[in-house]
């Protein structure tokens, strides 16, 4: 708790301050993190799965979290359950993999 | 069965991304699912104001442009779990977005969620005429002053002409939801009042949020203002006007200014 909170109803500026700050050193930093190269991670790590395991597309979820210091890309590959010889395909109560990257966020002036 | 809503104005600052948020987050309240949808291209900002800025992944060009599916690219609200953002591209231009794209991402969108809400580019360039073309209904906002009244009347125009509706010779539904609206200016009679404003575009009423630094409030912390503050002045203008687009009859009350102390001293009026 600092002098600032105290007032915190008041103050929302500081907030804005620091996810202003945040956001621009991504946007500036340009080259980590876009799109482009969420792409091809992306599709390196399910190639990577495709070689042992099937994996349905629509059954891949990707996730960020930008932080200050690094950021959190999260591939979440759905697969289903194998069916049992000669039984009916299982229910969808699939396992999932969990691929978590932490990607260093280019983060101009300020270190840690 | 699905709605979809462009908020839109032809004059730029009114409160077309504020109101988008607004009213999205007032919707998905009710429990029904709504995607907030930004088409300003290149200039993003409704990430930012739903706060959701950090997860961003990918946006509304991939999507249209088949690089990434759509679920891949909403970004679930962290506060209400029926609310969904899709995000426009801050890297490409514009012209990345073709009408075909735009139309299968809206027809897939309609699968998903109750309301489907496009926030406009200003302007009437390609940007704004997309984030129109497939609506169902439009909310044009419009602040009580000559320029952006103005600017919704050419808008007006536009989505009797150039919308998918209204070019299959079906009527566009319209509201018009005044925006920033100073109740002690509009009574020293300094800005256009609620009727003049009426009487000008001649499309109904859905709402009058009045000027708050609330907004400022909620822009800063990343909360659409009907979240960061529900019981603020503009929150529950929003939120009355998110009951009018579900149907419901809401009384509709002008926000008056209280003459305060110098105003009696003084009895000021304007020209
Ligand atoms: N009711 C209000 N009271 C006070 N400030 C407001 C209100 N509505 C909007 N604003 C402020 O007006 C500015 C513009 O709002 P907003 O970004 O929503 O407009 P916009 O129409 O989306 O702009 P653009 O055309 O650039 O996309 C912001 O600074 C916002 O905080
Ligand atoms: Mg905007």
């Amino acid at each position: 708790m600092n002098i600032f909170s105290m007032f915190s109803r008041r103050t929302s500026a500081p907030v804005a301050r620091e996810r202003l700050q945040i956001l621009l050193a991504h946007e500036r930093g340009g080259t980590t993190c876009n799109a482009d190269l969420i792409a091809l991670l992306q599709k390196e790590v399910l190639a990577a799965i495709a070689k042992h395991i099937d994996v349905d597309p629509d059954k891949v979820q990707i996730k960020m979290e930008r932080r200050d210091e690094v950021s959190l890309l999260e591939i979440d590959v759905e697969i289903p359950t194998p069916s049992p010889k000669g039984g009916k395909p299982q229910d969808k109560t699939a396992p999932e993999i969990r691929t978590t990257s932490r990607v260093a966020s280019q983060r101009a002036g300020r270190a840690a | 069965m699905a709605e979809v809503m462009v908020v839109t104005s032809g004059k730029g600052g009114v409160g077309k991304t504020t109101s988008t948020a607004a009213l999205g987050a007032a919707l998905a309240q009710t429990g029904q699912t709504v995607a907030v949808v930004d088409f300003d291209v290149g200039l993003r900002n409704l990430d930012l104001i739903m706060g959701a800025e950090r997860r961003v992944v990918y946006d509304l060009i991939n999507v249209a442009n088949g690089e990434a599916r759509l679920h891949q690219a909403l970004i679930r609200d962290k506060r209400i779990e029926t609310l969904y953002l899709l995000p426009a591209s801050q890297t490409r231009d514009k012209d990345a977005l073709t009408e075909e794209g735009v139309k299968r991402v809206i027809g897939e969108l309609r699968e998903r969620f109750d309301w489907i809400i496009c926030d406009s580019p200003a302007g009437i360039e390609r940007g704004a005429t997309l984030a129109m073309k497939y609506a169902d209904l439009a909310v044009v906002i419009a602040n009580p002053e000559v320029s952006s009244v103005r600017d919704s009347d050419r808008i007006i125009g536009l989505l009797d002409a150039k919308t998918e509706k209204a070019e299959s010779g079906q009527r566009m539904e319209k509201h018009l939801l005044l925006t920033r609206y100073d109740a002690a200016r509009a009574g020293r009679g300094e800005m256009l009042s609620v009727e003049d404003v009426l009487e000008i575009l001649s499309i109904p009423l859905l709402g009058i949020i009045p000027e708050s630094e609330e907004v400022l409030r909620a822009s800063n912390v990343g909360s659409p203002v009907t979240l960061n503050n529900a019981a603020s002045a503009p929150a529950r203008a929003y939120m009355d006007a998110a009951r009018r687009l579900c149907g419901e009859d809401v009384a509709m009350s002008i926000p008056m200014h209280r003459k305060g102390f110098l105003d009696r001293l003084f009895g000021r009026r304007a020209a």
